[in-house]
């Protein structure tokens, strides 16, 4: 059966944020590709189960979390300290997630636990709805909003910032330059 | 002679409670914090995503579509 046309670009449409995810997720550009790419199979695999009409991207979310939930919970029993382990692999790749800029926010964002850490990204950085992220972690909006919550007091608590002036001059350069394009 | 007991024990436990109430957390961030984090979150992941779709995503449809195409001939 050839691939329809509509869901092909759906699909690659889908990529570079799902490859984002990925790496906010583990950390690791390589392992967040193969991770994009067993999602790619798997999704393809029960195409038969997306309801055309209905959010590509969301479901290919879905199947990337869950697809990484049970590799994590194969990995935890291998390795103790995922997250500590996590942390460490950031450490020692700098350069492949984005730039060196991003490093203090990288590190902090690594300490939060995984279900704080997800539920922020896919409200803050992908995009999606209270209701759409509820949907991908299969919980309840009411707890996607409380773990943003908490994920944005820890991340400030571990950056030490209390007021906006605490993001140091870069920050205050970098704010003036992009306002006075 | 009588033996004194020592007030200390008190002492240490009102200090204890002091500092409990000197480390709660304050009720909510400021807005301009919520603001400069998301900020920064979002520009970490638009890097990524502003890197398009690798070769390896666009070749492995292709061999799909192709694979599909041969099994329904």
């Amino acid at each position: 059966m050839a691939m329809d046309e509509s869901v092909r670009k759906a699909i690659l449409g889908a990529v570079p944020s799902l490859r984002a995810f990925a790496i906010s997720l583990c950390g690791n550009v390589d392992r967040a590709d193969d991770l994009v790419q067993e999602t790619l199979l798997r999704a393809l695999a029960n195409i038969d189960s997306f309801q055309p009409g209905t959010n590509m991207s969301a479901w290919l979310f879905t199947i990337l979390r869950n697809h990484f939930r049970s590799e994590y919970r194969k990995r935890r029993r291998e390795v103790e300290d995922t997250d500590g382990h996590y942390a460490e692999s950031l450490k020692s790749q700098p350069e492949q997630y984005g730039q060196v800029e991003f490093r203090e926010f990288r590190e902090a964002l690594a300490q939060l636990p995984q279900d704080q850490r997800e539920a922020l990204i896919l409200v803050g950085a992908s995009g999606f709805s209270y209701e759409e992220a509820a949907n991908i972690c299969g919980c309840a909006v009411g707890t996607i909003k409380s773990r943003v919550n908490r994920a944005r007091t820890r991340l400030a608590e571990l950056m030490h910032v209390n007021s906006a002036e605490d993001f140091g001059p870069d920050e205050t350069v970098r704010a003036v330059l992009a306002s006075g394009e | 002679m009588s033996e004194r007991k020592p007030v200390e024990q008190e002492n240490t436990m009102e200090a204890a409670a002091t500092r409990k109430k000197a480390n709660a957390k304050p009720a909510k961030l400021g807005r301009d914090v919520q603001a400069r984090l998301g900020q920064q979150l979002r520009s970490m992941y638009d890097d990524v995503v502003n890197q398009g779709v690798p070769d390896r995503f666009n070749d492995l449809l292709n061999r799909l579509d192709n694979d599909g195409n041969k099994d329904g001939q």
